[in-house]
């Protein structure tokens, strides 16, 4: 630690003002608050401090996503020794898996921070932290089959056109990892249709088993194979083709207990999200028109991305609604959404992003008719009784 | 009076003159600043060809309406000038659709209605209520050439990109080479969408207000 300190002495004078690289000094900057604590402190007026800054919440974002990666890995390899007929180790499958997702990862991460760079580097503004937790959830939202172009053309025009625009971090108006991965649906529609997920490039020496489709289970249902599906217990733990993160709803309630522990995801959004879902899931189990509709509610919640979108995409600090009973009525709309597109709407057979994605631009209006409601119940409480209100200003 | 003469001394291509057709192409794009013409940007320029040619028929409209309109401005009474309006811009509309029908039979039903909407681009009305109504012919014309270059320049920009990147294809033509695509690159189908053109222009819009702050308009 004492060596790396000393060489950020050495070169730190080049990046200030007046030095060689000055123009890059906010690039130097991220680096070194990524390392060492800031040695700004406050010079003016006092203000309530917090141990916790941006920094830390989004590290405790990318500690809570780390089940829902392991098992990920684990599944990716799962999935292509199912797909070739072997039986495999856990270790086998870990291996094949790393070796597929990290590439994944490091492409997300490079393209998308590089542009963050840049755009700081051009507005002289701070590197803010967001990309790290954004990298790693596009890549948990992709299919391992995704091709790594692709990844990074999405990331690069999900920061330009859903960060950069609006101002940077913070001040986006729908969640970017989602934007990344509807760039990719709209642009590139045949890699997430959910019939191409296993990572199947044959090794030597493996071969298909006959008749192996690695269709998800959504797009099983979707096409009426309701008996092909995996059962509820392989569904839990994570065992079934899909997206990286998104096949274990064990994983993910770990990852998701933590967040609301923290308080860093909001809790009632995730609940209200699942409220929404066995509402419309519910409904739909009344109507029972087709086959569809009639899966039981437990294997909505278990199938495809619901979770995931539940837990760490609607919960996205900066695009859900900010109010308490606003947070309500946002995650419970999700949950509607999400079964709704899944169930009546055949073109996509998942609706999490789309749903997600929606609810994220009408939650400034929903904070806003929250606010107007609060502001007319207390006009009316003083219009009621303005004698109280007197006394109690008074006292 | 003294005016008068001094306006006919006036070169064909003075500075002002010159200003009424750059500035519309520039700093007063009818798109970008003035925010009209949007849904005909959104809706033909999948391919760069339609864009083409929407872009010379609203030249070609709009240059000729503002000179009929110039010219009639001094008898036109002005309580019926809309409907007067709408007639003259209505006929050469008919005329550059029949054009295009005996000329170019698959881009004007790659068009379709689009032609016909010319009718109701607000450009056009536009600069005839401000401009042609109250200018001479060969200003009016200038000021008909510029503002219908500013739609133009940014219709075609629009096409260029969403033809290249959407299908690969520049004017029908294959210009993004065979063995790309061997080593796995595809076209991206968003830039077929109609959205992808909103976004297209929004990035024209943020691009040319960093570049010229004076445009930004805090409102």
């Amino acid at each position: 630690m004492k060596a790396i300190k000393n060489i950020r002495d050495k070169i730190r004078p080049h990046f200030e003002t007046g030095g060689r690289f000055s123009k890059f000094y906010r690039a130097w900057e991220a680096f070194d608050t990524f390392l060492f604590v800031p040695e700004k402190t406050t010079f003016k007026g006092s203000h309530i401090r917090d141990a916790i800054d941006l920094k830390r919440t989004m590290i405790y974002v990318i500690i809570s996503l780390i089940p829902p990666l392991l098992v990920g890995i684990w599944n990716i390899g799962q999935q292509y020794y199912h797909a070739v007929g072997i039986d495999p180790t856990i270790q086998e499958s870990f291996t094949l898996g790393l070796i597929r997702i990290i590439p994944l990862i490091i492409v997300s991460y490079a393209a998308g921070l590089a542009t963050e760079f840049i755009f700081a580097v051009i507005h002289n503004k701070e590197v803010n932290e967001g990309f790290l937790v954004t990298g790693l959830l596009v890549v948990l939202i992709l299919p391992p089959t995704m091709p790594l172009w692709m990844v990074a053309v999405a990331n690069i025009f999900a920061v330009i056109v859903g960060k950069e625009i609006f101002g940077g971090t913070g001040m986006n108006v729908v969640n970017p990892a989602l934007l990344s991965r509807s760039f990719i649906l709209f642009g590139y529609p045949a890699y997430l249709s959910g019939e191409v997920y296993t990572y199947t490039e044959v090794q030597e020496g493996h071969q298909l088993v006959d008749g192996y489709s690695g269709a998800t289970p959504l797009s099983l249902v979707a096409e009426g194979e309701m008996e092909a599906i995996p059962s509820d217990f392989n569904m839990f733990i994570g065992d079934m083709p899909g997206v990286i993160g998104e096949t274990s709803f064990a994983a993910i309630m770990l990852g998701g207990l933590f967040l609301a522990i923290t308080g860093v995801g909001s809790l009632r959004i995730m609940l209200s999200v699942f409220a929404g879902g066995i509402f419309m899931a519910g409904l739909f189990n009344v109507i029972a028109l087709n086959e569809y509709m009639m899966i039981p509610i437990h294997k909505h919640l278990l199938l495809g991305a619901f979770a995931f979108g539940a837990v760490y995409m609607a919960t996205d600090p900066v695009t859900s609604a900010q109010t308490g009973r606003g947070k309500y009525i946002y995650g419970f709309l999700i949950g509607v959404l999400i079964i709704l597109i899944r169930v009546v709407n055949p073109g996509f057979p998942g609706g999490v992003m789309l749903a997600i994605l929606l609810m994220n631009v009408f939650a400034p209006l929903i904070d806003h008719y929250v606010i107007q409601a609060n502001i007319k119940r207390r006009m009316k409480r003083i219009k009621n009784n303005p004698v109280n209100v007197k006394e109690n200003l008074n006292s | 009076m003294s005016e008068n003469t001094k306006n006919k001394a006036e070169p064909l291509f003075s500075y002002k003159n010159k200003k009424l057709i750059t500035n519309p192409i520039g700093k007063e794009n009818p798109i970008t600043i003035q925010v009209l013409g949007i849904c005909s940007v959104l809706a033909v320029t999948v391919q760069l060809r339609p864009s083409l040619v929407l872009a010379i028929a609203v030249v070609a409209v709009m240059g000729i309406s503002n000179v009929v309109i110039s010219l009639i401005r001094n008898i036109t009474p002005p309580r019926i000038r809309i409907i007067v309006q709408l007639t003259v811009i209505a006929s050469l509309v008919i005329i550059v659709d029949e054009v295009l029908k005996a000329a170019m039979y698959d881009v004007s039903r790659q068009l379709a209605i689009f032609v016909g909407l010319i009718i109701t681009n607000c450009i056009i009305m536009g600069r005839l209520e401000g401009f042609a109504l109250y200018n001479k012919p060969w200003p009016s014309f200038l000021d008909g050439i510029g503002n219908a270059s500013g739609y133009g320049a940014v219709l075609i920009a629009v096409g260029f990109i969403r033809e290249l990147f959407g299908s690969g294809t520049l004017m029908g033509q294959q210009v993004i080479p065979e063995f790309l695509y061997n080593i796995g690159y595809v076209d991206n189908g968003l830039f077929i969408l109609p959205p992808m053109a909103m976004i297209a222009v929004g990035v024209m819009i943020w691009v040319q207000r960093t570049r010229d702050p004076e445009l930004i308009d805090v409102s």
